[in-house]
């Protein structure tokens, strides 16, 4: 889901790029307020862990990839607006360090990867989770619906992406100049993958994430964490 | 920083070293492909791409791995894996300064 420089026209990526300026800032914003202290350790082991989740490319029938994000888990635990930052920074060292994704095409890889996908995710698990409680196993159901979800509005967005481009420019004779399909074989190429395969496993790997987190560090999710008085001496001694 | 989150870092460690895993997946993703790989998989070269293709040639540790060091599987798996160890390290380390300079 990386797209690399050259498949999008710079008419369509510049403004994506433009789009993210506000978003990261809005998201800064909301860091600064409502995330913990305690929970930036947190959100630095997330980044890293979406960053490494993409890594884990998935075999798809006829010979190509794809993978999942991690960025629905990011969100469940630390809200959307953390999960976007979190997973722009992977996004952008995997294209700087690595070459996964363009660098003119960063804007809209964090549009997708990093804004659509968490906020998408997010709003379903809370829909489907109901006033279950965290430890509930509808709440695992729930972050498993919403990764599925998560993943697949993200790889639709960017089949659209993809595909418009064909659409829109194409050389005098009518060669396309970017992306080279149509938007129904981009959209149908990344969605039955993504439906069939990817999307089951970025559930499956919301859902254990969020149970390992939970059963780990259970004060970091529970649902009045805001009064709660954590039993680790140090992070109270950390705040005060 | 480190000892809060114990399970957490070990977590990620442990991911880190199963890494290589992503390997067996050796096919392109839809939409990824190299301008090498275009003739073959499209069949020509879009102009525009073409040209914006290079845009960037400076990632040091290009498609996750040492240039020239990709034999054998063993060889990739190892610049796998230390691709996975800069790539998360970078990851936390910016995130966390990004962190301290937002919350402080």
């Amino acid at each position: 889901m990386h797209i690399p420089d050259g498949y999008l026209s710079p008419q369509t990526a510049v403004p994506f790029l433009a789009v993210m300026v506000p978003v990261w800032s809005v998201a800064v914003k909301k860091v600064k307020r409502k995330l913990k202290k305690r929970e930036v350790p947190v959100l630095s082991i997330g980044a890293a862990f979406s960053f490494t989740i993409m890594m884990f490319n998935l075999p798809m029938p006829g010979g190509s990839s794809a993978h999942a994000v991690g960025a629905v888990l990011l969100a469940i635990l630390l809200g959307p607006w953390a999960a976007c930052l979190g997973v722009s920074v992977a996004l952008i060292i995997q294209a700087l360090v690595f070459g996964d994704g363009g660098i003119l095409a960063i804007g809209a890889n964090c549009f997708n990867m990093g804004f659509v996908m968490p906020m998408v995710g997010y709003y379903v698990y809370k829909l489907v989770k109901g006033r279950m409680i965290e430890h509930s196993g509808r709440a695992l159901l729930a972050a498993a619906i919403a990764g599925y979800i998560g993943l697949n509005v993200a790889a639709l967005t960017t089949a659209l992406e993809f595909g418009f481009q064909y659409h829109l420019f194409q050389a005098a004779d009518g060669t396309p100049l970017y992306f080279m399909y149509p938007v129904k074989v981009a959209v149908g190429a990344m969605m039955s993958e993504h439906l069939l395969l990817a999307g089951p496993v970025e559930g499956l790997v919301t859902a254990l994430g969020l149970r390992f987190v939970k059963t780990t560090y259970p004060n970091l999710l529970s649902e009045g964490k805001h009064d709660i008085n954590y039993s680790n001496h140090s992070e109270v001694a950390n705040h005060v | 920083m480190f000892r809060n989150y114990r399970n957490l870092w070990l977590a990620l460690g442990v991911l880190i070293i199963l890494s290589p895993l992503g390997l067996i997946a050796s096919g392109t993703a839809f939409g990824e492909w190299g301008v090498d790989q275009l003739e073959e998989e499209v069949g020509f070269i879009p102009a525009g791409l073409g040209r914006m293709a290079g845009l960037w040639t400076h990632a040091p540790l290009a498609d996750y791995g040492i240039t020239g060091f990709n034999a054998s599987f063993m060889q990739s798996a190892a610049g796998y894996v230390l691709s996975a160890m800069v790539g998360a390290a970078l990851v936390a380390g910016i995130m966390t300064v990004l962190s301290k300079i937002v919350k402080d």
